[in-house]
């Protein structure tokens, strides 16, 4: 049998001669996301900015939305969003956060279901009060701050601080990434996106990981050869077991979002995106930084031995 | 070295078929698992947006709390500098305390020793912080007696505990599926109901303090006069709301006496019913003994003057007593309907909460929307699965079949394990499984890679495959550690659906290293010692 290879043996892409032109794309990526940040922002969803969604299946025939519309008018809550919602029976209702802290957004729940009761069944209701959202959203920043941090101090000591500061920066990247993909397509930004950024950091972290443990090894195999070479032997080597990883991740992700339902689809589309910007930072972010963060000056390796079991002669050879 | 101990091959091919056994009785039909031994009905329960029903977060009102304390401590400080005859000048709160003045010449000594004996430890008898209630001190001639944040603190704890009893007691009431109450925090209490279709039925139910007082209407004055001026020193206005429908459209004034002559707690029971004579609906109620006696002596006293039914401050009806009602049973009116009448008794026999709860967060999913979810999470688990073993099968042929053996392993642990422990699966979580047969692959691939490096660099297939286990395992373990915090501190920080999406993601990141470093090495090692190959098809 013919085994389906996507990436040949033994390549020798030359990945640090890019790192001028991948720098600077990354670069460009960030300011455009911090622009679009500042100017367009993020689609944020009831879960940090306190409000109340409602999903509704007409009773019968497809969802007149313009006269539901006018018709929620009526209820006196402000501005109130509604878009069709993974079949033309089905609506999304949307408005923010209404006057009277917690028993006033009760109290506007009951004004909208007294107008849409007749017509409609009822499939989802979340309502989040002023203080849930802001406990929320200082529960996700501390949650992306912590888990970077903590990570930090795991590479620091398995590795060396060139390491935990090149995967914090291809972390960071990372997730400005996603934050643009958000703020690009305007897809709702709630708690699940949170836990979408935290698996990408994860899966991230894990790519850049595999890479980084090569290159320790190939510093201790080939002492003399200038950083850039050794990284891209390092990246070469590894190439086919990220990509093979990558597609298994990308597959994976693919069946849930064309046939995880409508509840997932956005948590899913971040993560597909998170997968190839992951992959992409490991190998042209969180690689080549490590020539800038003055790896090798003072001779990794020669102060400490590696605990693990790096098995044959490059071990060993470190040690001397 | 690339060998097995017996025992070892033994316990990995037990660890696999226990999880096995533990996954089991998610799939089974209901009466094969009844009849297995208790022990063995281990199984995954559906999260609420699977299932569908209720999640609702509460907040104890907190400052209501600590309101009650400090009124009660008042009266407290009244009650005991009055049974040592002490004449108060002034007595009134500063913040979180109550503030108490003597007239002149009285023994300022004499109530210091008094009120010095009102804080209380802590957790009575058995407390284990040694830290008082209060804290009394004097200043010049005035005593403070205050709260200590302690003292606050345990008293919201115990408001809380008490809450989720109340409420618990009322949603049995209802006869629902059990419900979930768990204390979050400090001063919050998650109640999830799953199968519940109508939110507002349980809103309804726990909205409501409930607290009943019976008092009697202060005739000293009409309510007109104690409006225009002030109402007597131990009395107070309250109003009777009259609606239409939900709106209040007139509110009447009654001056009713502070002191309470019997209250909610001393009811046994309260049920609904239908009064034929005035064509309206009632509670009847019946008190326990000693309330019993307490109302049948006030009524024997007020013949023929009116008391008051209060619920949560408000007047619910002010009857004129005919007679003294010695029963120690009653009957309730006032402009019910069939539910209110019902949703009060339901109230009366569940007990009063000690503070208003309001709805923090509420999450609702009706239960067409769950079965949904679980046709569709199902599916897309099931098809993204089968493209990674096909993709993988594709990549490393053989090799790619032990893979994908391991993954299928490696989903069973992942369900033997969520079942072990009981936990919630939720859509969120359903994902989190598909990620990990993603991700789960990942060990394998590692290894398999290196394992072709070691073959194209001249080595013997034993050599090949022992190089490739070894080498890639640091790498592993190294990838998946980062990962894993990630996950726990998700699992810290999230709620509902989110940590259950950490759950069996960290979950699925430790069944993956078991299985890669144990399962799918004994699974080569077999086939290495069965067919004995010369070389290593991948």
């Amino acid at each position: 049998m013919r085994l389906l290879r996507l990436i040949p043996d033994d390549t020798s892409v030359p990945f640090m001669k890019f790192r001028p032109f991948t720098f600077g794309l990354s670069a460009l990526i960030s300011i455009v996301t911090i622009v679009g940040f500042l100017t367009i922002g993020l689609n944020v969803g009831i879960d940090f900015r306190g409000g109340t969604l409602v999903e509704l299946q007409t009773k019968q025939g497809d969802a007149n939305i313009a006269e539901l519309r006018t018709r929620l008018q009526g209820a006196n809550v402000g501005d109130v969003q509604l878009q069709e919602f993974g079949g033309p029976n089905l609506v999304m209702l949307r408005y923010g956060e209404q006057p009277g802290g917690e028993p006033g957004q009760q109290a506007a729940l009951r004004r909208v279901r007294a107008l849409i009761d007749a017509d409609f069944e009822v499939r989802r209701t979340e309502v989040v009060g002023p203080t849930v959202s802001a406990e929320l959203v200082q529960m996700s920043v501390v949650g992306v701050i912590l888990s970077i941090l903590a990570v930090l101090i795991y590479l620091w000591f398995r590795f060396e601080w060139q390491f935990a500061v090149g995967a914090m920066i291809a972390t960071l990247h990372d997730v400005m990434a996603i934050i643009a993909f958000f703020v690009f397509t305007q897809a709702d930004f709630d708690i699940t996106s949170i836990a979408a950024v935290l698996t990408i950091i994860g899966y991230s972290l894990n790519d850049t990981v595999v890479v980084y443990d090569r290159i320790r090894e190939m510093m201790r195999k080939h002492k003399k050869l200038p950083v850039a070479d050794l990284l891209d032997i390092a990246i070469n080597s590894t190439l086919s077991r990220t990509t093979i990883t990558a597609t298994t991740t990308f597959l994976a992700l693919l069946g849930l979002f064309f046939f995880g339902g409508e509840v997932i689809q956005g948590f899913t589309a971040s993560m597909l995106v998170g997968v190839i910007v992951g992959t992409y930072s490991s190998i042209f972010i969180a690689s080549p930084i490590l020539i800038y963060l003055g790896l090798r000056e003072g001779g990794f390796g020669a102060a400490r031995s590696e605990p693990g079991e790096d098995g044959d002669g490059a071990a060993g050879k470190a040690k001397v | 070295m690339l060998s097995f101990t017996r025992w070892k091959a033994t316990l990995i091919l037990m660890a696999v078929f226990a999880t096995m056994l533990l996954a089991a009785p998610n799939i089974m039909p209901q009466s094969w698992v009844d009849k297995l031994p208790r022990a063995l009905r281990t199984h995954m329960t559906l999260g609420l947006d699977l299932q569908g029903g209720v999640h609702l977060m509460l907040q104890v009102d907190s400052d209501e709390v600590r309101r009650t304390m400090l009124e009660n401590l008042r009266d407290d400080v009244r009650r005991v500098l009055r049974d040592s005859r002490l004449q108060v000048q002034n007595l009134g709160f500063q913040g979180n305390a109550v503030v108490v003045r003597l007239r002149e010449g009285q023994n300022n000594e004499l109530a210091l020793t008094e009120l010095r004996k009102l804080p209380q430890l802590i957790g009575g008898a058995f407390s284990t912080s040694g830290q008082y209630d209060f804290e009394v001190s004097r200043q010049g001639d005035s005593f403070v007696v205050s709260a200590t944040d302690a003292g606050i603190r345990d008293k919201i704890s115990r408001a809380v505990t008490q809450s989720i009893e109340v409420v618990r007691r009322r949603i049995d009431q209802l006869g629902t599926t059990e419900p979930v109450l768990q204390r979050q925090g400090i001063d919050r209490i998650l109640l999830q109901v799953p199968g519940e279709r109508d939110p507002q039925r349980l809103k309804t139910i726990i909205g409501q303090t409930a607290k009943l007082e019976f008092r009697m209407v202060d005739q000293s004055v009409t309510p007109e006069q104690a409006l225009a001026g002030r109402p007597p020193a131990d009395s107070v206005i309250l109003y009777e709301e009259v609606k239409e429908g939900n709106r209040v459209v007139q509110q009447v004034p009654y001056v009713i006496q502070r002191r309470v002559i019997v209250s909610g707690e001393e009811l046994v029971d309260a049920q609904a019913a239908f009064n034929a004579q005035q064509a309206e609906w009632v509670v009847n109620f019946r008190f326990n003994s000693s309330g019993g006696r307490k109302f049948a002596q006030a009524t024997t006293e007020n013949v023929n003057r009116p008391f008051a039914i209060i619920l949560d401050n408000k007047v619910v009806s002010a009857p004129v007593i005919r007679e003294p009602i010695l029963g120690g049973s009653g009957q309730i009116s006032g402009r019910f309907t069939a539910e209110s009448s019902a949703n009060l008794a339901l109230l009366l026999r569940a007990g009063a909460l000690p503070a208003p709860l309001t709805v923090v967060e509420e999450r609702t999913v009706g239960a067409s929307l769950g079965q949904d979810s679980i046709t569709s999470g199902t599916q897309a688990a099931i098809i993204g699965s089968v493209f990674v073993l096909i993709y993988i099968f594709a990549t490393y042929g053989l090799f790619g079949l032990f893979a994908n053996l391991a993954v299928i392993v490696n989903v069973v642990m992942m369900f033997g394990l969520l079942s072990l422990i009981g936990a919630t699966l939720t859509l969120p979580g359903i994902a989190g499984i598909v990620l990990t047969v993603g991700m789960a692959v990942d060990s394998n691939v590692l290894i398999f890679e290196r394992i072709r490096e070691e073959v194209r660099s001249g080595r013997s297939v034993i050599a090949s495959i022992d190089g490739g286990f070894t080498k890639a395992m640091g790498t592993i373990i190294d990838a998946n550690i980062t990962q894993l915090i990630t996950c726990i501190i998700l699992f810290y920080l999230g709620t509902g659906p989110v940590k259950g999406f950490a759950l069996t993601l960290g979950l699925g990141i430790i069944t993956t290293m078991f299985t890669a470093i144990t399962f799918t090495r004994y699974l080569v090692i077999v086939w290495l010692r069965v067919f004995k190959p010369a070389r290593i098809p991948m």
